[in-house]
């Protein structure tokens, strides 16, 4: 029934998948969560060419690797480098709700799973089918003739609901503006206005034996500026002390007004 | 203007290769019958060695060329006309030190470069280099193999291949390369669109996804003609997929010192120099075999000896002409072009190149169904030619669409730029913001009112004369300080 090749490229193959997978369920980070679910589009491709569906299998690749690169961006940006999930239950009993739901999906998956009766002649016969078709029709041309013949509605339909529900997440991530938004040049315009910090923030401390970013600048009697460092890495507590640079500066200042000690 | 009309006249002269019955079968014409696997490996290996070959003689031709556009004359110490200096800078770089960053992610910081090398490679497998031809009594197409989707395994592989970039950002541990990283992501969900929407006006005309069948379906004509606006779309977006100036936003050395390989050195960063450069060969041959007729000899010298120069060992040559012609190109438009801002790159991909490369597919379906007869039979006889009344309409009404456009466009520009160039008045209140603004070069500051209201008439004369005495003499005073 299946040949060789196919043999040792499942069994080369298909404990990659179930351990991507496992990876994608366990991972710490989300990044490799991503990475984990990744390897299993590609997988799950390499598959479906495999068993000879060469149109589907390389938009398997195409389609989730794209998918996944976009989870990435997504993952960069809302979760950020270290947050941890909430365990808030926002709607009540939504936590034993959703668990009745698995139970119900795991059951109803288990039962209609479990009474499929796969025996090799029709596995052999649908496989000859797609051989078939390959040869005459070609791959491409008979994928096109279900989609657009027999199948056109159940398509079209549900190319209009995936339509639907990224219209829909548009409107439920879109936060109307209340304001006006602020221009750079009318930022400028306020700032002379106000009269306060005329010519932008301070800019973080450049030194040459330090990282400058996480360092603050120091102001002219030696104090430390807070406003020349980012609120990102004061909130994530990642600002450098700049005490050891005052003491160089005094050490400096002394030597200049008492002399270099002999 | 010039758009619409080119394509009424190429439509209307399309010789019978294209406007002929699209084959019913969509697989590859290349026969691989008689090629068992020591021959296909030995393709694989003269393909691997190709590449490698074209690698080390395209850095050493793009400094040159780079050198002569900028009047220098480039590498010329190692080798004849410098030529081995590319195989020095790969010794070098083989011998220097590996660093890993202490924030980074160890494992995924070693495989990014891997999958973007290795990836690279894997499109070169379905590009056709040649007909036909003899290895040790074996006929065999010089292709390593075809497959009826082979233009989208291409797609596929690249989308693979940005992994390597994304991954590298992301496992540095540090701000440039991630910054690098989500760039080079955003860059790539964009311009992949346009990019496969220009090739699907390909997949039309040629009624297959194989290359082989693409290049055989271009012996008459090369679809740089028919799909002559795919061709630009292809050739800016492919620009975009390979990173390259002036479209090379996720290194951008001014901006984030080497984006997403600014922590790797030595062999680790030079496998992300050679995937550049593998991924630029292999978008090229894809516009070679896509636009160019893949191997087949030049019109004029395929008509030579009936077609002796046209087959077998010779398409080698006929493609790596049109490949380097690519080549030259990239290394011309680097030499050229300063790096397009972000924001206005991928305004350019979303809001121009996407709805408009649609709308020509839409046009190209158009024009193909009535070439197939889906739209009428009917045919009339203009100067001795017989014409499909369907093509002749569908071309003139896309012709007729596409002129109104480009006219609406060019009214809209012509507006915006009248509105944009911006007349200052001839008199400015130089206190009118709340603070003080220096006059533009040719206006007059305002006599200010107000200044001396309620004092006497006796005293508001020095006044106004002490200002303005100063304010006419402010520019002299400006040149004599400045």
């Amino acid at each position: 029934m299946t040949s060789t090749a196919e043999a040792v490229g499942f069994w080369l193959l298909a404990p990659i998948a179930v351990i991507a997978s496992l990876g994608l369920l366990f991972a710490r980070k989300a990044v490799h969560a991503a990475i984990g679910m990744a390897v299993v589009m590609i997988i799950l491709g390499v598959f479906y060419i495999m068993q000879k569906a060469d149109f589907l299998g390389v938009v398997q690749v195409f389609v989730y690797t794209g998918a996944v690169m976009m989870l990435f961006l997504f993952v960069l940006m809302l979760v950020g480098v270290d947050s941890s999930d909430s365990i808030v239950e926002t709607i009540k009993g939504q936590r034993w709700a959703s668990f009745l739901l698995v139970i119900g999906l795991a059951g109803v998956l288990f039962f209609t799973l479990g009474t499929v009766i796969l025996d090799e002649s029709t596995v052999q016969s649908g496989l000859d089918k797609v051989v078939e078709t390959n040869k005459t029709t070609g791959n491409v041309t008979g994928i096109a003739e279900l989609i657009f013949g027999q199948y056109v509605w159940i398509f079209e339909i549900t190319s209009a609901l995936l339509i639907t529900a990224a219209l829909g997440a548009m409107v439920l991530a879109h936060r109307e503006r209340l304001t006006p938004r602020v221009t750079q040049a009318q930022w400028a315009a306020r700032r002379v206005h106000q009269n306060k910090n005329v010519a932008g923030l301070p800019v973080p401390g450049v030194y040459a034996r330090h990282n400058a970013v996480d360092t603050p600048a120091l102001l002219p009697d030696g104090t430390p500026s807070d406003l020349s460092v980012s609120r990102v890495l004061v909130s994530r507590d990642q600002v450098a002390t700049t005490t050891a640079l005052q003491d160089v500066e005094r050490h400096m200042e002394n030597e200049i007004e008492e002399g270099r000690a002999k | 203007m010039s758009l619409s009309t080119a394509a009424y006249d190429i439509a209307l002269s399309l010789p019978a290769g294209v406007t002929g019955l699209a084959p019913a079968n969509d697989n590859p014409v290349a026969d691989f019958s008689d090629t068992p696997w020591w021959v296909a490996l030995i393709k694989a290996v003269g393909v691997f060695v190709y590449l490698l070959l074209s690698t080390l003689l395209v850095i050493w031709f793009e400094r040159r060329v780079i050198g002569r556009m900028q009047q220098r004359p480039g590498p010329n110490r190692n080798g004849p006309f410098g030529l081995l200096q590319t195989l020095a800078d790969g010794m070098k770089s083989m011998l220097k030190e590996d660093i890993t960053p202490a924030n980074a992610d160890r494992i995924v910081y070693t495989t990014a470069p891997l999958i973007a090398a290795t990836m690279a490679f894997v499109s070169f497998a379905i590009i056709p280099l040649g007909g036909t031809v003899s290895i040790f009594g074996h006929e065999t197409p010089l292709q390593i193999t075809d497959v009826p989707v082979a233009v989208l395994l291409v797609l596929a592989v690249a989308s693979v291949g940005v992994y390597g970039i994304v991954l590298a950002g992301w496992s540095s541990g540090s701000t440039y390369p991630l910054l690098g990283g989500l760039r080079s992501t955003a860059q790539v969900i964009s311009y992949e669109i346009a990019m496969g929407l220009s090739l699907v006006a390909i997949f039309l005309y040629s009624g297959s996804m194989s290359t082989s069948q693409i290049v055989a379906a271009q012996s008459s004509l090369w679809y740089i003609l028919p799909a002559f606006f795919s061709f630009a779309v292809y050739v800016i977006t492919m620009v975009g997929e390979t990173n390259r100036l002036p479209f090379d936003l996720a290194e951008g050395e001014g901006e984030l010192t080497g984006g997403f390989h600014t922590e790797y050195s030595a062999m680790r960063f030079a496998m992300f120099y050679l995937g550049e450069y593998v991924n630029m060969f292999t978008v090229s041959a894809l516009a070679t075999t896509m636009f160019l007729g893949g191997w087949q000899a030049p019109p004029f010298i395929a008509a030579i000896g009936d077609g002796a120069l046209n087959g077998g060992w010779w398409g080698l040559l006929w493609f790596t002409i049109k490949l380097w012609m690519f080549m030259f190109f990239f290394v011309w438009l680097r030499g050229s072009l300063p790096r397009v801002r972000y924001d206005q790159f991928m305004r350019f991909g979303w809001r121009f190149l996407i709805p408009i490369t649609l709308a020509w597919v839409v046009a190209v379906a158009f024009i193909r169904g009535a070439q197939l007869g889906f739209l009428g039979q009917g045919t009339f006889t203009i100067g001795g030619r017989e014409l499909s009344v369907a093509t002749v309409v569908i071309v003139s009404i896309v012709a007729v669409i596409a002129l109104a456009a480009a006219w609406i466009w060019d009214d809209k520009r012509a507006e915006r730029e009248a509105a944009a160039e911006f007349n200052p008045p001839e008199e400015i209140d130089p206190f009118e913001g709340g603070f003080p603004v220096p006059p533009l070069p040719g206006q007059r500051l305002r006599e200010p009112s107000g200044l001396a209201v309620g004092s006497g008439a006796a005293s508001r004369e020095p006044v106004t004369s002490s200002v303005t005495s100063t304010l006419t003499s402010s520019p002299v005073k400006e040149e004599t300080h400045g």
